[in-house]
């Protein structure tokens, strides 16, 4: 008795906020009744395990409430209890999409924290994995936008260059989708000159298979009729909610964190920023589209600049040692001893590194007392603060947009929760 | 650009108790909380400054009973591409921060956060409920006293 007393307070609670929310859209509607719809968490179109309760009039979002939570699994506890290095594999399953994005972007932060830098060469092979993560991240977009809006297609076409992505994967890091390729002061291992090859025919390969893809969506009337003005957020309300990434940018707000806060080797190379006006599902679309043909220009200037020599930084007491080294040197095993067991000891302090993910700022904040373990370690994640504007884009648009909308928001749920 | 924040909180607010330090060239404010909201808006509002977004807003747990939980707010500008971090306290007997969604609607969520994670009550929050644990769970996972392999029992199994 006492647990269904529970359960209703539980279900008011979150109906009251859904109620509460300011509604001043009316419709004439001929039903004229008001419902709850409860979308997900177990729903093909909500990209993972979002929920989203949706008050209805007739076919049109009143309100609606996101909740999350269903893939939370205390990741910044966890870290509380990892030293820095073993927490390197954690952050593949953050955003599982682009998990590259995620590995370098937690190193920066430790880097800044350690006050150390990686040697020329790894930060190019790190600009070079964060590319192709953003390009298998977009496309993973494209698909499955395409397919919220019914062009399956497109969903095999970008699955298709995606595979062949996570081959390249495989051959830089060893694994496909759980890379954990960075370490703290450079990378696991080299890139052969081989899969460099390879990479470089993928990369001048991808944009005649992008134009592809464009020709069947740019000018499909169902798809455009889908898009077009739906979803829409203004500029200030994206700054106010701190909406980031390419959603930012299809607002007319042209900010890139590689471009304002240049981070690696971006700062040398030429790339451009696309910005669209619209505000909605399309332009969204287009500077995801626009992105990944930016990126395809950087990994070209990349391929072409990429210098020879080491990609582990040389700070024993700091870097973990290369394990043919440990094997035959005396020095090299007592700091891998000390490294693996105690973890590397920052100084006091705090710092925030924020890196342009696919999805937006995606931003590690470190609080350390010293030791080998993070006293707090917060992840900003974009997912989560962009699922934020969802409420915004929903009011007032039919039910069925609502798929097309998530679609073009982009969330990924392994980042939302932690 | 970290000095003129300085220079700029020091004239405006002069008899507050600030404490400012620099780490890796970034500037972190120990605000107290009875003024932070007031703080918050000026750094938005005043030209020059326009610290128009708030990246991130995070609890902590220092363990210490003076000055037990903390609210971080790493605040960035987009017109003069600067951060600056912003922290306050609270004591244990009484976690209570006012809230900064009236500055920057993005705390929302960020403050719903830190309440699920750390018990923090932030006052005037519009909707302060759970944001990833259960409505009914009674514990604070990231504080300091709450076990990593969690608490047995406290997460019920949903009835068959």
């Amino acid at each position: 008795m006492e647990q269904h007393v529970e359960e209703v307070t539980r279900k008011t609670k979150i109906l009251q906020a859904l109620e509460d929310q300011n509604t001043s859209v009316s419709f004439d509607d001929p039903l004229e009744n008001q419902m709850v719809l409860n979308m997900g968490p177990q729903h093909p179109a909500t990209h993972g395990v979002l929920r989203v309760l949706l008050r209805l009039d007739g076919e049109t979002v009143v309100a609606s409430i996101p909740e999350l939570g269903y893939l939370h699994r205390g990741y910044e506890k966890l870290a509380e209890n990892c030293t820095y290095h073993e927490f390197i594999p954690h952050t593949d399953r953050l955003d599982y999409l682009s998990p590259m994005n995620n590995n370098v972007a937690y190193v920066l932060a430790v880097e800044k924290l350690l006050g150390i830098e990686a040697p020329p060469r790894a930060q190019y092979v790190r600009v070079m994995v964060k590319e192709l993560a953003r390009i298998s991240s977009h496309l993973m977009f494209l698909g499955s936008l395409a397919m919220d809006v019914g062009a399956l297609t497109v969903w095999m076409w970008a699955f298709r260059e995606r595979e062949k992505q996570y081959d390249l994967f495989e051959r830089i890091a060893g694994a496909r989708f759980t890379t954990s390729y960075t370490r703290i002061g450079g990378v696991a291992q080299d890139v052969t000159p081989e899969t460099l090859e390879l990479v470089k025919k993928f990369v001048y390969d991808l944009p005649g298979h992008i134009k592809e893809c464009e020709k069947l969506l740019n000018k499909n009337r169902i798809f455009v009729d889908r898009t077009d003005g739906i979803g829409v957020i203004t500029k200030e309300q994206a700054i106010d909610l701190c909406y980031t990434g390419p959603g930012l940018r299809a607002c007319g707000v042209g900010h890139d964190l590689r471009r304002a806060n240049p981070y690696l080797v971006y700062k040398d190379l030429d790339f451009d920023i696309p910005v669209y006006e619209g505000g909605d599902a399309l332009a969204r679309y287009y500077v995801r589209m626009d992105e990944i043909k930016e990126s395809v220009k950087i990994l070209k200037q990349v391929l072409a600049k990429m210098p020879q020599g080491d990609v582990h930084a040389f700070k024993p007491k700091k870097v973990l040692p290369r394990k043919e080294r440990v094997y035959t040197k005396m020095e090299e095993l007592i700091h891998d001893f000390m490294l693996v067991n105690f973890g590397v000891e920052p100084p006091v302090g705090e710092v925030y590194q924020a890196v342009e993910a696919p999805k937006g700022e995606l931003g590690f904040y470190i609080h350390s007392h010293g030791e080998g373990y993070p006293w707090r370690l917060k992840i900003r994640s974009p997912s989560f603060v962009n699922l934020q504007t969802l409420p915004v884009m929903l009011q007032g648009c039919m039910i069925s947009d609502v798929v097309a909308i998530i679609g073009s928001l982009d969330p990924v749920m392994g980042e939302a929760d932690k | 650009m970290n000095h003129v924040v300085v220079e700029k909180l020091k004239t405006r607010f002069a008899d507050a108790a600030f404490e400012f330090s620099e780490f890796r060239a970034e500037l972190t404010v120990v605000v107290p909380k009875e003024i932070i909201t007031e703080v918050c808006q000026y750094l938005k509002e005043a030209p020059e400054l326009t610290y128009d977004s708030l990246s991130d807003l995070c609890g902590i747990d220092m363990n210490t009973p003076a000055k037990r939980f903390g609210v971080i707010y790493n605040l960035y500008s987009l017109a003069t591409k600067h951060r600056i971090r912003l922290k306050t306290f609270c004591e244990e007997e009484d976690p209570t921060v006012p809230t900064v969604t009236g500055v920057w609607g993005t705390a929302n969520w960020h403050e719903r956060e830190a309440y699920d994670m750390f018990g923090m009550d932030f006052q005037g929050h519009p909707d302060l409920r759970r944001m990833y644990m259960p409505e009914e769970f009674e514990h604070f996972p990231l504080r300091k006293d709450f076990p990593l392999m969690g608490i047995p029992g406290s997460l019920p199994l949903p009835k068959k």
